[in-house]
C-alpha cells in the first residue's frame, strides 16, 4: 500500500520532528537560563563600575494610531509623541505654558496678532535647524483638505484657517507667516489670550518637510520619523513596543533626565500591574495603564497609590427636544434626584469630586486661581428628594403627561459605565419612583445614536483640550457645538460664549463664560454633571517629575531618575 | 488526486470569494465609521476625511475598487493606524500567533499522545485513572482561567516566568500550557478510547500471537490506526491555534494577531477587518484542505478518484 507507506514515513517524521523540537525547546531553555544568569550577574555588577542608563518603563493599553502631529487625535499618541517632538510652547505639569521653541511671544494690543521669537539653536533629528518655515508648513499642512486631518479645526483659530480647509481660500491667505527665520507672526479671527497654550497642543507642533512632503507614512516608522523634541524614537515594533532615546541634540539636553524610556503595549489592566509588581515598568496611570479598578482602595490605603484630579468631566445628556426632559423641572428633578457622593463612595470609588457644572476644578482660572475657585459650583444646583418630587410633579403637570413615559439611559458597554447606571437608576427608581430602561451599545453605534437624539438620558464625557474654561463651555452648551448632542439651545448661553471672544480682557472674559455656566447649569440643568475624573497613579521610588498633567496624561519628558 | 485538489481549490475561491462581499456588504451594515470621533469635527473635516479614503463613492464603486486592488494583491492602509500597510500588520502579528501556535500544537499532539497511549496501556489502572483526571481538569477549566492563575503564581509570586512579552523561549510556557491544555485533554482522550477499542482488535491479537514485542504493537499497529480522529482534529485544531486567541494574548501582551481582529472591529477599520477576514479564511480553508488530503494519505479505505472503494 503506497498511501499507507507514504503515511507512515510521515508519521515517523512527525513524531520524531516533534520530540527533537520538544528536545530542542529543553535545550534553548537550559541555554538560555545558563546564559541569561551570567549576563544578570553582569547587569548587578555595573552600577559599581559606570552610570547605568535612566530609563523610564510604562505600558499604553493600545498603540498610539499615529505620531504625525497632524494626524494625532488621542492620548496615547500624544503621552509618546511629548517624547519626540516640541512645540513652540510647552505646558508645564499645572497646564501652564512655558517656552519651548519659541523663546518669547508677545499679542498685539488688539489680541489678533502674536508674533513668537524662535531660538535658534533647536535642530531635526536629521540636522535641519527649527526654524519659523517650519512652523508656518505644518500648520498649513495641517489645515490643507489633502492632509485629511481630523484635529484640523483645532487652526481654526487662524484668519481663513476654516476656509482653507474648506478650499475656500489658499494656503497663502491664512494667517501664518514667517517673517524671518526665527520669527513666526501669527492673525487670529477673534482675540484668543490661550493662544500660548493652544500652541502647546500637538495639531500645532512642527513637522519637518523634507521628511513629510509626499511621504505620508512617515511617522509610521521609526527609520523614517524626523522629530525634534528630547527624545529620538530608536524602535517601534507595531503592536509590541516602542523605545526612545534621549537626543543628544536637543537645545537643552541637561534638562533631559532620562537616557531612554521603553513604552511596551498591554491591554490588559491586571497584567499591568502585575508587571509593576515584578518591577517591569516603573509607572501606572494617567492613560499609560490603568490601576485595576479592585486594587484601587487597597493600594490607596496603603499608600502605594496615589489619587489627582483631572480635567474631565462625567455627565448625563438630556435629550432637551424630546419629552419629557424638554421640561426644566424634570431635568432638575433627576439632577436632585442622584446622590453624586454615594456613587462615587459605592461605585466609582477613586476619590472623584462630584460635579454641579461642566469645568473641571483642575482647569486654570486668572491670577494663579482655577476657574472653579473663582466660580464654586456647589450653588448651583443641590440634592433634594422633596424638592425633586415636587419639581417632577410639576414639570409632568406642564408637559400634561400624566405618568412618567418610557425613557432609555444609553450608555457604552463597559462594566465601570453600567455600574454607575445601574445606581443612577436605582436611585431614580428609589426617589421618585421611575422606572427607566437601560440599554448598552458598542462604542461605534453609542455614538452614531447618540449624535442622532435616540435616547432620553445619554452618558458623556469630556477631556480637555487645552486648558481653558472655553472647552468645557462653548464646546458643550452651544447651541451650534458638534458635540451638543442633548441639544441644547439657549441665545443668552450662546451669546456670552460668542461674545466672550471678544471680550477685551482675561478677567470679563472668564466672567462671562462662569455667567453662562451659571445659566445652563443651574437655571435650565442643560446636562446633568455627576463627577469630575480622577486618575489613580502608582510610580516607582526615585523617579522625580514623571506625572499626571492637568488633563490626565502622563507628562514624563522632562522627568528624572535618582 | 490533482483533480480533487483542482477541484477543491476551485471551490475555495468561490467561497472566498463570496466571503468577501458579504462581509463587505455586512462591515458597512454595521452603525458606525471609521472616520467617526467622540470629539465632533467640523462637517468640511468629515468630507477631507471621506474623499481622503475613497468612503464619499458609492458602496459599489468602494467594492470594485477594493476587489480590484485586492487581485493586485494590495489589501490596502489602515483607517485607524495612520499609513500602517494591512499586510504588514498582518504579517507582523501572524508572525507571533503562528510560532506560538505551533508550538503549542507540538506540545499538544505530543502530551496528548504520551498521555493516551499510557491510558491506553494501562488501561483502568492507576495512571489511566491519574492522566484521564488530568485531562477532564484541562478540558473544563478554560483558558482564560488557567492563564491568570498560571501568571499569579508562576510569574508574580515565585517570578520564575516572564508576566508578559514573547521575548525569550522561556516567554512561550506559560501562554503555551494555556493554549494547549484544552487540545492536550481532547488529543488524550480521543487517542486513548480509540486505542483500547484498536488493541482489543483481532489483527493486534495476531501481532501479540506472532510474539511480537508489546510496544512494537503499540508503535508499529495500535498508534498508527488511533491518530486517524487526531489527524482530522489537527485541522480544526491548526486553524483554531495559529490564527490566535485573543483572550491568551491579551493576558500575556502578545502582540499577535488576534487582538488586532478585535481592535479592526471596534474601530471599524474596514481595509483591516476585510484584510485580518480575508487572511483567516484563507489559512482556514488551506487547513482544511491539507486535513482533507492527510486524511486520504492516512486511511486508505478513503479513495477520491479511481480504483474501487474499500479493498
Amino acid at each position: 500500500m503506497n498511501f499507507k507507506k507514504i503515511f507512515s514515513t510521515a508519521m515517523a517524521v512527525t513524531l520524531a520532528g516533534s520530540l527533537l523540537a520538544a528536545c530542542s525547546n529543553n535545550n534553548n531553555k537550559g541555554g538560555s537560563e545558563a546564559s541569561s544568569s551570567p549576563s544578570a550577574s553582569q547587569a548587578s555588577q555595573t552600577p559599581a563600575e559606570t552610570k547605568t542608563p535612566a530609563e523610564i518603563r510604562f505600558t499604553l493599553a493600545s498603540e498610539p494610531p499615529s505620531l504625525d502631529p497632524a494626524l494625532m487625535v488621542d492620548a496615547q499618541s500624544s503621552i509618546v509623541a511629548s517624547g519626540l517632538f516640541d512645540g513652540l510652547t510647552r505646558l508645564n505639569s499645572a497646564g501652564e505654558p512655558e517656552p519651548a521653541i519659541a523663546k518669547d511671544w508677545k499679542a498685539s494690543d488688539d489680541g489678533l496678532t502674536y508674533t513668537f521669537n524662535l531660538r535658534d539653536d533647536a535642530k531635526w533629528s536629521n540636522g535641519d535647524p527649527v526654524t519659523a518655515h517650519d512652523f508656518e508648513y505644518s500648520w498649513k499642512r495641517a489645515l490643507a483638505q489633502e492632509t485629511a486631518s481630523d484635529y484640523a479645526y483645532m487652526l481654526f483659530y487662524l484668519v481663513n484657517g476654516e476656509k482653507y480647509n474648506s478650499g475656500e481660500a489658499t494656503a497663502d491667505q491664512v494667517g501664518v507667516k514667517a517673517t524671518g527665520d526665527y520669527t513666526l507672526e501669527v492673525k487670529l479671527n477673534t482675540a484668543t489670550p490661550y493662544f500660548n497654550s493652544l500652541v502647546a497642543h500637538y495639531t500645532y507642533w512642527p513637522v519637518n518637510k523634507s521628511a513629510v512632503d509626499g511621504k505620508p507614512e512617515w511617522a509610521a516608522d521609526a527609520s523614517t520619523m524626523v522629530t525634534n523634541g528630547p527624545f529620538l524614537l530608536k524602535e517601534w515594533k507595531h503592536g509590541d513596543k516602542l523605545v526612545l532615546e534621549k537626543n543628544p541634540n536637543f537645545y537643552d539636553a541637561a534638562k533631559v533626565g532620562f537616557d531612554m524610556a521603553t513604552i511596551t503595549l498591554v491591554e490588559d489592566a491586571s497584567t499591568v500591574f502585575s508587571l509593576f509588581n515584578t518591577d517591569k515598568i516603573d509607572w501606572i496611570g494617567a492613560q499609560a495603564g490603568e490601576v485595576p479598578s479592585d486594587q484601587v482602595p487597597g493600594m490607596v490605603k496603603e499608600g502605594k497609590a496615589e489619587i489627582k484630579t483631572i480635567a474631565s468631566t462625567y455627565y448625563y445628556l438630556f435629550n432637551t427636544k424630546q419629552k419629557p426632559f424638554s421640561n426644566v423641572k424634570i431635568r432638575k428633578a433627576f439632577s436632585m434626584a442622584i446622590e453624586r457622593q454615594s456613587i462615587i463612595d459605592n461605585v466609582t470609588k477613586a476619590n472623584q469630586t462630584p460635579a454641579f457644572a461642566l469645568v473641571p476644578p483642575s482647569i486654570a482660572g486668572s491670577e494663579g486661581k482655577s476657574f472653579r475657585e473663582m466660580y464654586p459650583d456647589q450653588s448651583f444646583s443641590s440634592e433634594n428628594v422633596e424638592e425633586a418630587k415636587k419639581l417632577l410633579a410639576e414639570g409632568l403637570k406642564e408637559e400634561g403627561l400624566d405618568k412618567f413615559p418610557e425613557t432609555t439611559l444609553l450608555y457604552n458597554t463597559s462594566e465601570g459605565h453600567k455600574a454607575i447606571a445601574e445606581a443612577a437608576i436605582d436611585m431614580w427608581r428609589k426617589n421618585l419612583g421611575i422606572e427607566l430602561k437601560l440599554s448598552n451599545q458598542e462604542w461605534g453605534t453609542f455614538l452614531e445614536t447618540r449624535k442622532a437624539g435616540q435616547f432620553g438620558i445619554a452618558r458623556a464625557g469630556w477631556g480637555a483640550d487645552f486648558n481653558h474654561a472655553i472647552n468645557f463651555t462653548y464646546d458643550l452648551i452651544h447651541s451650534k457645538s458638534g458635540n451638543n448632542d442633548g441639544k441644547y439651545n439657549n441665545p443668552e448661553v450662546d451669546k456670552l460664549l460668542d461674545g466672550s471672544f471678544s471680550a477685551t480682557d482675561d478677567a470679563s472674559r472668564l466672567d462671562m463664560i462662569s455667567k453662562a455656566e451659571k445659566i445652563a447649569l443651574s437655571d435650565d440643568m442643560a446636562v446633568m454633571p455627576i463627577y469630575y475624573y480622577t486618575t489613580v497613579t502608582m510610580q516607582k521610588p526615585g523617579f522625580k517629575d514623571v506625572v499626571s498633567d492637568y488633563a490626565g496624561h502622563l507628562d514624563w519628558a522632562f522627568g528624572s531618575k535618582e | 488526486m490533482i483533480r480533487y485538489v483542482l477541484k477543491k481549490f476551485m471551490f475555495m475561491l468561490m467561497s472566498l470569494f463570496f466571503l468577501i462581499t458579504a462581509t463587505f456588504v455586512l462591515m458597512n451594515a454595521v452603525p458606525g465609521s471609521p472616520l467617526q470621533s467622540e470629539k465632533a469635527t467640523s462637517e468640511q473635516i468629515q468630507k477631507n476625511l471621506e474623499a481622503y479614503y475613497g468612503l464619499d463613492k458609492p458602496l459599489i464603486v468602494q467594492y470594485g475598487v477594493y476587489l480590484k486592488n485586492l487581485v493586485q494583491g494590495d489589501l490596502g492602509i489602515s483607517m485607524k493606524k495612520k499609513f500602517q500597510a494591512v499586510d504588514k500588520i498582518i504579517g507582523d502579528s501572524f508572525k507571533y500567533s503562528l510560532k506560538l501556535g505551533l508550538v503549542s500544537i507540538v506540545t499538544s499532539v505530543v502530551v496528548g499522545c504520551i498521555l493516551g497511549i499510557i491510558s491506553a496501556m494501562y488501561h483502568r489502572k492507576f495512571l489511566d485513572n491519574f492522566s484521564m483526571i488530568l485531562a477532564v481538569i484541562g478540558l473544563s477549566i478554560p483558558s482564560l482561567v488557567i492563564a491568570p492563575v498560571l501568571q499569579y503564581l508562576l510569574a508574580v509570586k515565585i517570578e520564575a516566568f516572564e508576566v508578559a512579552g514573547l521575548n525569550r523561549p522561556m516567554d512561550y510556557v506559560l501562554p503555551t500550557i494555556a493554549l494547549s491544555a484544552a487540545s492536550i485533554a481532547f488529543i488524550a482522550r480521543l487517542i486513548r478510547s480509540t486505542m483500547i477499542e484498536v488493541l482489543n482488535s483481532d489483527f493486534i491479537k495476531t501481532a501479540k500471537s506472532k510474539g511480537l514485542a508489546g510496544h512494537l504493537i503499540v508503535w508499529r499497529h495500535a498508534l498508527r490506526n488511533s491518530m486517524l480522529p487526531v489527524v482530522t482534529f489537527l485541522g480544526f485544531l491548526m486553524a483554531n491555534v495559529i490564527t490566535g486567541s485573543v483572550v491568551i494574548e491579551k493576558i500575556f501582551a502578545i502582540p499577535g494577531l488576534g487582538k488586532f481582529f478585535v481592535e479592526s472591529v471596534s474601530n471599524r477599520d474596514y481595509p483591516l477587518i476585510m484584510g485580518i477576514t480575508i487572511f483567516y479564511a484563507v489559512i482556514l480553508m488551506i487547513s482544511r484542505l491539507l486535513a482533507d488530503i492527510a486524511y486520504v494519505l492516512v486511511d486508505p479505505r478513503i479513495r477520491i478518484s479511481g480504483g474501487k472503494a474499500g479493498k
